[in-house]
């Protein structure tokens, strides 16, 4: 076998925290205690938590072993279709633990907060370009949060307007949160089957479309990765009809300085700062989901906003209209400033370069593989492909074996399973920032895993070999849930 | 997966279109899901199951199957009210894997309607929509 | 530019491949009513080093400690974070790596979480903890939200004393649906008033916080029975997550739900965001449970492991009918308050909550003796109301300039509540310092 990246290595095995350590130690340098010891009611006195007693160097192996279990970024290649995993700068860290940003409390007069105002005011600014909507919120902690304020505005824009709008028209190929996002207004979803090119039907949607539904969810590019050519068609049947279009804007990383949002007639959109802005995923989280929106929903957004009036920046809770409020204060700043500096960094012709080489990176795989594996859409697509487990099928592989298979060459797994309009769909987004030496190991890699699926079957279906921990069982994690110890 | 021809499909229950069987006695029924629809959904992690006592109309859904990546709607082949429900699936969801048309039942029923018989599929016929 | 590894001769192979001319011609297939915007107007980039200066500038106007002496708690507080806990968090296997869908290249942060939850459950005294919501106050709506969905009634009732930005967010959650809410007022002690709990009839859920908005701690246990006998769920918020260090936690005084902020915990305070969405409840009521779940479980040779779990609650699962639309969370924060948490310890917390709560009553003493009123009389966590004589105002604006930070004014939340100040004081607050506070209020 060619040298691959995946190899075995020496990791360690650890325990659990409270498997380890003892009583009377402690990992935490303690202040002085330089007051008396102050009355409190004997009652209202606990037991304390049960938590392990540990050294610093206890705590510092442990999770020093635990990350070494960890595949990230930095490790290599995530080539996971709609997530944009492209590489997360180190100087954006470095500013966003400033101790003046670190440390800003957030209910400070604005007067000791011009930094980070300022910071927040022009991040909006720069969203606004970036998407060509109108005005932006970056209340929302994550793409879902957006969502579910987008929900809200549409909402709060048609009882605004005295109308009891009850449906939204969600696309087969949505992600799952589109329709949890839209329950939890009080929507109910109305599925929408894309066309046989992937893409939506404007006369699909002219059926559907009423004046009892709200508007329609999209994701364009969408999630097979195409483009949706008729989006101007559809948003025009929506908008005739009273309804409103907003856009999942997850897949914002094929198309900056390239597609202009408001033109094509989307009404709201939400970003993904953890995915197009390169901010870290962090292991799950925090992200932070921005929304942009045309003018005609602006009043309606989540307070307080920062405006600036002469040439100062504050908070202002002035706009009765708006939906109120969705995080205790006013959203995920950390993230906000690695963002910030992402955009400043790369300047409006690398964002443009990052969205072109993002496509060409995935067209270029989309072409390398496509008579190795059985490509979804035989069409140009956008930042991401989707292809299928259907050649190896005859001979009982599935995507989940093959992608499995791709750990022991030392690559993360593809998104899988999703959309679900493609029987055992395999996702693959590249991000711009994969090189082609890296591309080309990627596919090499996969090429060798489609030949074993059909001379050597055994070597996938027992894959992975190599990890720590091989297949786990997640059939017993869900019947008999273990979930503290 | 099991072939086609190894799925148990016995004769002594019928069959409603969404895959769940029933059969009856004594103005009773017992209802679960058939040999073919456990196979599809894989492995079972768990049964959520109505309160007793009440009553949901033919074709309405009376709870859900899960499997680790998947829930599906359970449909009530017939009208009735709920007079008991396999609290064994409490423990042991996987019986329904096992044992689909005995230990892996899931609730019992009054029956209200009386049963189409062109609503419900006979073995033969069920075998034939399976295949279509 | 330094992210985009791409040469010339590189771009030049791959147009060849896909069969185009140029990068422009990837997007020929857009229609060109969707494309071919003019130039972004965006600032030009900026070196490293211009970056640098531009954030050292835009930070250096900002109050921070040590040359701020703020004493503001209200739902963000200042402790101090240990070098090592920082320096874990900044391993990039935990920075960079996805949520852990596939458990064989994610078992660090699966682990970790595991702690996390574990340790959760045990500083609340609850059954079963998730994997984070964004911060206290979503997890508070999702709270109310999952109560509804167990008793399947339709109202719910917060307290006044609840912060009034969660409050604000539980309107704008519960504003679109059916469910009405509705809000306790308080007593002159700084209590929750329940007085007419039992009046309230297809009551799913009832919501405080302890320590409350004024720092008062609540009464869990009386306010959990008259709960319960209703048929509706108890949940406890907190915003100060240090307070169960030393107080009894919520499980044991009959919580069926705790949902609260855990950036106390090794998070810094980064003007109101990231936050940590901490949430537990009974274990019977898991399936209900919104966000993300670890468990253990054994792999294909027997080994131990972890992976997420009962994910059919979940939007990428259930869709429309999941029990919340949460995907991305706070997992990070969690790792790094799991790290604190395992850091400071039993006995550590233990300690230090009790330092935070000695140091905060220090203060409340000397503005007696200083001749101050304080406000509620009820016993207190880290924070506590003082009314201040009409025209304070001024005062507190001239310690800005001295870079003190006098408190919080509560009026604008609580017009009945004119000339109050919310105080915090932390372990982060020498004795001398606060000595300096009471003498530059006084002047």
């Amino acid at each position: 076998m060619k040298d691959f990246q995946g190899t075995s290595g020496l990791i360690l095995n650890e325990p659990l925290l409270w498997e380890k350590g003892k009583p009377g130690r402690h990992g935490f340098s303690f202040p002085r205690r330089d007051i008396e010891i102050n009355e409190l009611n004997e009652n209202l006195i606990g037991e304390g938590p049960g938590f392990p007693d540990l050294s610093e160097v206890d705590v510092v192996r442990h999770y020093t072993r635990l990350s070494q279990w960890n595949f990230g970024v930095d490790t290599g290649m995530y080539p996971l279709g709609s997530c944009t995993m492209k590489y997360n700068p180190k100087t954006n860290e470095k500013q966003a633990s400033l101790p003046g940003f670190a440390k800003a409390h957030p209910l400070l007069p604005s007067s000791l907060s011009q930094g980070v105002l300022k910071l927040m005011f022009d991040l909006k600014g720069f969203l606004s370009e970036i998407t060509g909507m109108d005005a932006v919120t970056l209340q929302p902690a994550a793409g879902a949060h957006g969502e579910f304020t987008g929900m809200l505005l549409i909402h709060a824009f048609h009882k605004s307007k005295g109308m009891k709008r009850t449906k939204i028209i969600i696309p087969d190929t949505a992600h799952g949160t589109n329709p949890a996002s839209a329950s939890l207004c009080g929507f109910r979803s109305i599925p929408l089957k894309s066309n046989k090119d992937g893409i939506l039907a404007p006369k699909a949607v002219s059926e559907i479309m009423d004046e009892e539904t709200a508007g329609i969810m999209v994701t364009n590019p969408n999630t097979l990765g195409l483009f949706e050519d008729n989006i101007r068609e559809v948003a025009d049947i929506v908008h005739k009809r009273g309804g409103l279009v907003y856009c999942d804007g997850a897949n914002m990383n094929a198309v900056m300085g390239i597609v202009d949002m408001s033109e094509i007639g989307i009404d709201v959109l939400h970003l993904n700062l953890h995915k197009t802005f390169s901010t870290p995923h962090g292991g799950g989280g925090p992200g932070s989901g921005p929304v942009c929106v045309g003018k005609h929903l602006e009043s309606f957004l989540p307070i307080p906003r920062v405006i600036k009036t002469n040439g100062k920046y504050r908070l202002s809770e002035d706009f009765p209209d708006s939906i109120g409020k969705i995080h205790a204060f006013y959203g995920n700043v950390g993230v906000m400033i690695r963002a910030y500096c992402y955009i400043l960094s790369m300047g409006p012709d690398n964002l443009k370069k990052a969205s072109q080489l993002a496509v060409l990176n995935a067209n270029y795989i989309k072409e390398k593989l496509k008579k190795i594996f059985h490509l979804a859409y035989d069409k140009p697509c956008m930042h991401e492909c989707v292809f299928s487990d259907k050649f190896q099928k005859n001979n009982k592989i599935t995507t989940l074996d093959m992608v499995k298979r791709l750990m022991d060459y030392g690559f993360h797994p593809p998104t899988i399973y999703f959309p679900l309009v493609v029987n055992g769909a395999m996702m693959i987004e590249p991000t711009e920032t994969e090189s082609k030496e890296d591309i080309d190991f990627f596919i090499e890699a996969l090429a060798a895993i489609a030949d074993e699926a059909q001379n050597n079957p055994d070597r996938v279906r027992n894959a992975p070999q190599k990890c720590k921990v091989r297949r786990l069982d997640e059939t017993a994690a869900a019947r008999r849930p273990c979930l503290s110890g | 997966m099991k072939e086609f021809s190894e799925l148990k499909l016995p004769d002594n229950v019928k069959y409603a279109e969404n895959h769940e069987w029933l059969r009856s006695e004594d103005g009773k029924a017992r209802i679960g899901i058939s040999d073919y629809a456990q196979e599809q959904l894989g492995d079972i992690v768990y049964v959520e199951l109505p309160d007793i006592g009440s009553t949901f109309k033919k074709g309405e859904a009376f709870g859900t199957v899960e499997s680790v990546k998947a829930v599906s709607d359970l449909y009530m082949p017939v009208g009735g009210e709920i007079l008991s429900t396999n609290t064994a699936l409490e423990e042991s969801p996987e019986l329904v894997n096992s044992e689909p048309y005995d230990e892996g039942w899931m609730i019992e029923i009054e029956l209200t309607d009386d049963i189409q018989p062109d609503s419900l599929m006979s073995r033969d016929a069920y075998i034939e929509s399976l295949k279509g | 530019m330094r992210y985009l590894p791409h040469t010339e001769e590189d771009i030049a192979e791959m147009l060849r491949v896909v069969g185009i001319d140029s990068l422009d011609d990837l997007f020929s297939s857009i229609p060109k009513n969707c494309c071919c915007r003019t130039r972004l107007h965006l600032p030009e980039a900026i070196s490293e080093w211009e970056l640098n200066s531009h954030m050292v500038r835009l930070a250096g106007n900002m109050a921070a400690f040590p040359e701020y002496k703020t004493y503001l708690g209200a739902g963000s507080y200042e402790h101090f974070i240990p070098a090592s806990v920082s320096y874990l968090l900044g391993r990039s296997e935990f920075v960079t790596s996805y949520t852990p869908y596939q458990p064989e290249m994610s078992q660090g942060t699966l682990q970790a979480i595991y702690e996390y939850q574990t340790l959760v459950t045990s500083l609340l005294g609850m059954e079963v903890a998730n994997a984070s919501l964004y911060d206290g106050a979503s997890a508070l709506a999702e709270a109310l939200l999952m109560a509804i969905r167990i008793t399947r009634r339709k109202k719910v009732a917060i307290s006044r004393c609840v912060h009034p930005n969660y409050r604000q967010v539980v309107q704008t959650y519960l504003g679109p649906t059916e469910f009405e809410v509705i809000e306790l007022p308080y007593l002159e002690n700084g209590h929750t008033d329940i007085k007419t709990l039992d009046e309230i009839e297809d009551l799913a859920g009832v919501a405080v916080q302890s320590p409350n908005f004024f720092g008062s701690i609540e009464d869990l246990q009386t306010i959990s029975e008259m709960t319960h006998k209703q048929g509706a769920l108890f949940i406890t918020a907190f915003t100060e997550s240090m307070a169960y260090g030393v107080l009894k936690n919520p499980g044991t005084l009959g919580a069926d739900i705790v949902c609260g902020e855990g950036q106390s915990f090794g998070i810094p305070q980064s003007f109101g965001g990231p936050g940590l969405g901490m949430f537990a409840s009974k274990m019977k009521y898991v399936r209900n449970m919104p966000g993300r779940l670890v468990g253990k479980t054994k792999d294909v040779d027997g080994k131990k492991g972890f992976v997420l779990t009962l994910a059919t609650r979940e939007q990428h699962i259930r869709r429309g009918k999941a029990t919340s639309n949460i995907c991305t969370n706070s997992s990070l924060c969690a790792l790094a308050a799991a790290i604190y948490m395992a850091s400071v310890g039993s006995t550590g917390l233990q300690y230090l909550a009790r330092l935070n709560h000695d140091k905060c009553e220090y203060l409340k003493k000397e503005l007696v003796k200083a001749g101050f009123a304080i406000c509620f009389g009820s016993p207190t966590f880290n924070e506590f109301v003082v009314e201040f004589p009409k025209g304070f105002e001024n005062r507190y604006q001239e310690l800005l300039g001295e870079k003190i930070v006098a408190g919080y004014p509560i009026a604008a939340d609580y017009p009945e509540l004119p000339n109050h100040y919310l105080f915090c004081v932390t372990e982060t607050k020498s004795r001398e310092m606060i000595d300096t506070l009471v003498k530059e209020i006084q002047r």
